[in-house]
């Protein structure tokens, strides 16, 4: 693979670029952030559940203000509250009644969005439809709602709904805590119907000292306890209770965490990942690569010591075959010179017995060639 | 199917064209009820459950089952095992058309799909890990593709574009790896959101490395499972170096499937502790549970390892099966079945007909693709006039 070692730095340098202006200070300083514990001065509703008694007039001005459909029962039929019912498409809001086991009436309880001071919904959005306004309401931007629903898998409280039935133009609906009403110093529609004062308007930080009051000058009354002053990190809405919240369809093993806290994890991993990840899988090649040009290169310095061994041992075997063969040819010489010798010395004893008749001193220039031939056959072996 | 034909050209009316093509049409009605009547008329969505079969087996499982791509080309070209090269091709093709399909299945299940690119373009919203996952597989699609491109320029004889993109090779297989451990984590991560909603025995805070650890496994056993069926009706397709190679993959990979399965089967039991849910087990969610961890991960792990030992070719796809099985039952478990678990019986979700005929549409899709490129392009093969120098 031909990638020359600054183009790949280059590359890397570009995705840490761009992984880095990815990342908004606004979401790290949220995820930094230990507590928020709400906007100042934002606004909330307090429902003291010991003071409803399933009117459902709530219901029916909350689909009044928001032009919401005509429902399937209306709102004076209170058979409705028989059953369980949950926020859908067309209603923002329900009441539901619960027989509380030791108690002699019924509790009724409203449920909507409860407006979390940090909400799920909000966090999950991959598109920031949700937005936490710095005046209470959680609010909703269908411009560029997708419709993946994640909100409502987020969601602790079950409260989004889905437009199932329109195929091109679903929302995801929900209680705007009449966003466009306080905004023009209206009261939301459901407190301004409460003919029982179960709802109080005002300001989060005021509504906690009404409850807070209210626990205090009535201890037999209230459960001393606030649902949504701590519970997902605090809600806007309120509730006080007679009975355990537990009775009363209201998840009291929801926790203190925000939800964004259970995901910040994760987050804060992605980028590590994004930084780490090449670093270790570039290595982790570089790595095998060398593994892989040091196999080759022993391999191939194995085979040269291998095939230089062989050759030495060649060498070796020649060498000593050349020195046997010169050595039988010094014994063939010298047994060719003893045999001269000897043949000299038996002529010479010859001539010398010849000589004895005759008195000759022929002897010597044999010696003498005989020395000759010797010195030859040693130069030849050296020429070898 | 049809293979009995191993070679030549075959009718139009095949058992598998007749069957595909009755699936195809069906999916097209389905896709004709679904933009016009809205979710609501072919799924049995509502607004306690608005996440169905479409996330659950279409978004988690494809995802997962995809993973053989980064997992395949990660140890071909980053571990430097050069025995895995037969099967990169097979395992890049098979997870680009996987997330491909996942982008489809999405725009079944969206509310307003043409504003899919909405998180990226035009309102990001960095909070959100659903974010984070649209992000990594809208990269992770496009590398993928790149990836692709190689045996698509081969078939079509561009020469110096395929020379252009196998350079690339190394800083894609990266990249690729970044997004996937990324995306298969995040798909986990979703979850953490909601801890009251899913049970505690599938709810726990390494749900992201759950997930990521279970997608090597899962794209292996894709590979190998995936292989058994290309060998099945794809044989003539394949040369002598693919042929060799694929019995190095099953090995190889039935060995390193057996240890990420008992290295997740430990980690599970970590997650058990680290929450103390021992006591959920004794229940019905428990019994559960168990068959998940021991019927579909245990299992399939000793399987894979006699099978390794004894190079039983055999056993290794019949464990292959059973870890793929166990990771869309896992995924299933964590998105639908155990999700809403309080919820009283009647609130359930059941998938409805249309809704298992959509999914069923989309796998289809994806296989006649699949027989497509593998038929017309050097997918089993080499090609003749290329060198494959690694």
């Amino acid at each position: 693979m031909g990638i020359s070692r600054r183009k790949f730095l280059g590359w890397m340098g570009a995705a840490a670029g761009a992984a880095a202006a990815s990342m908004k200070p606004k979401a790290a300083a949220a995820a930094a952030a230990k507590s928020f514990p709400g906007h100042p001065d934002s606004l909330g509703v307090l429902h003291d559940t010991t003071r409803c008694i399933g009117c459902r007039k709530c219901e029916a001005a909350c689909n009044e203000v928001n032009n919401l459909p005509k429902p399937e029962a209306p709102f004076d039929d209170l058979s409705v509250l028989e059953r369980r019912r949950r926020t859908h498409a067309g209603s923002y809001t329900v009441v539901n009644k619960f027989s509380v086991p030791g108690k002699k009436d019924p509790v009724f309880v409203k449920r909507q969005c409860n407006h979390c001071l940090e909400p799920a919904c909000a966090s999950a959005c991959f598109v920031q439809a949700f937005k936490k306004s710095e005046k209470g309401p959680v609010v909703y931007n269908e411009k560029v709602c997708v419709g993946c629903r994640y909100c409502m898998v987020a969601c602790p409280f079950y409260v989004p709904a889905y437009e199932y039935d329109k195929a091109l133009t679903p929302r995801v609906t929900k209680c705007t805590m009449c966003a466009p009403r306080i905004a023009e110093g209206k009261l939301p529609g459901c407190v301004a119907a409460c003919p029982k004062e179960a709802l109080t308007f005002g300001p989060r930080k005021k509504l906690l000292e009404y409850a807070r009051a209210r626990i205090a000058k009535h201890p037999d009354r209230y459960v001393g306890h606030i649902y949504g002053e701590r519970e997902m990190g605090g809600t806007s809405w309120l509730y006080l209770s007679g009975v355990d919240f537990g009775h009363i369809g209201m998840d009291t093993g929801i926790g203190d965490l925000p939800a964004a806290a259970y995901t910040a994890g994760p987050l804060a991993a992605v980028p590590l990942v994004v930084g780490l990840w090449p670093v270790l899988l570039t290595g982790i090649w570089a790595i095998s690569k060398r593994k892989e040009k040091r196999a080759s290169d022993e391999l191939s310095a194995a085979l040269a010591a291998n095939t230089a061994a062989h050759e030495q041992k060649k060498r070796e075997e020649l060498s000593a075959l050349r020195q046997k063969l010169s050595k039988e040819k010094e014994a063939a010489v010298e047994r060719a010179v003893k045999q001269a010798l000897e043949e000299a010395e038996k002529e010479r004893e010859q001539a010398a017995a010849e000589a004895g008749k005759e008195g000759g001193r022929q002897h010597e220039p044999a010696a003498r060639q005989g020395g000759a031939e010797k010195g030859e056959a040693e130069q030849a072996d050296k020429e070898n | 199917m049809a293979g009995e034909h191993p070679t030549g050209q075959r009718g139009l009316f095949t058992p598998f064209n007749v069957v595909a093509g009755i699936i195809l049409l069906a999916g097209g009605v389905l896709t004709v009820m679904r933009f016009t009547g809205g979710l609501a008329a072919v799924t049995a969505l509502d607004d306690n459950n608005p996440w169905g079969l479409w996330i659950g087996f279409d978004l988690l499982c494809g995802v997962a089952l995809a993973a053989g791509g980064y997992v395949t080309s990660a140890g071909a070209y980053i571990f430097g095992l050069k025995r895995f090269h037969a099967a990169v091709r097979p395992a890049i093709l098979t997870a680009f058309l996987g997330y491909a399909l996942v982008v489809l299945a999405l725009h079944y299940d969206v509310g307003r799909p043409w504003r899919l690119p909405y998180p990226i373009f035009v309102s990001p919203g960095p909070t959100s890990l659903l974010f984070e996952v649209g992000l990594c597989v809208f990269l992770y699609l496009t590398v993928l593709f790149i990836e692709v491109t190689p045996a698509a320029f081969e078939w079509l004889k561009l020469t110096r574009l395929r020379a252009l993109v196998v350079k690339l090779t190394l800083v894609l297989t990266i990249f690729g790896v970044v997004l996937s451990t990324l995306h298969q984590s995040s798909l986990g991560a979703l979850f953490l959101i909601a801890p009251g909603k899913l049970h505690p025995l599938w709810y726990s805070g390494y749900l992201p490395v759950f997930f990521f650890v279970s997608s090597i496994f899962a794209g292996m056993s894709m590979v190998i499972f995936e292989g058994t069926l290309a060998h099945k009706y794809l044989h003539h397709k394949m040369d002598e170096a693919h042929k060799a190679g694929t019995l190095n993959v099953v090995l190889s990979f039935g060995k390193a499937a057996a240890f990420v399965m008992a290295g997740y089967f430990y980690i599970k039991i970590i997650g058990l502790a680290a929450d103390d849910n021992w006591h959920y087990l004794a229940t019905g969610w428990g019994l559960w549970y168990l068959l998940e961890l021991f019927g579909f991960v245990a299992f399939p792990a000793f399987l894979y390892a006699l099978g390794v030992r004894e190079k039983n070719v055999r056993t290794i796809r019949v464990a292959s099966l059973f870890a793929v099985l166990g990771v869309v039952l896992n995924r299933l478990n964590v998105s639908v079945i155990a999700f809403n678990w309080h919820l009283p019986l009647s609130q359930w979700y059941v998938p409805s007909i249309y809704e298992v005929g959509t999914s069923v549409f989309i796998v289809t899709l994806g296989i006649v693709a699949y027989k497509f490129a593998a038929t017309h392009m050097p997918i089993l093969h080499g090609h003749p006039d290329f060198e494959y120098e690694h």
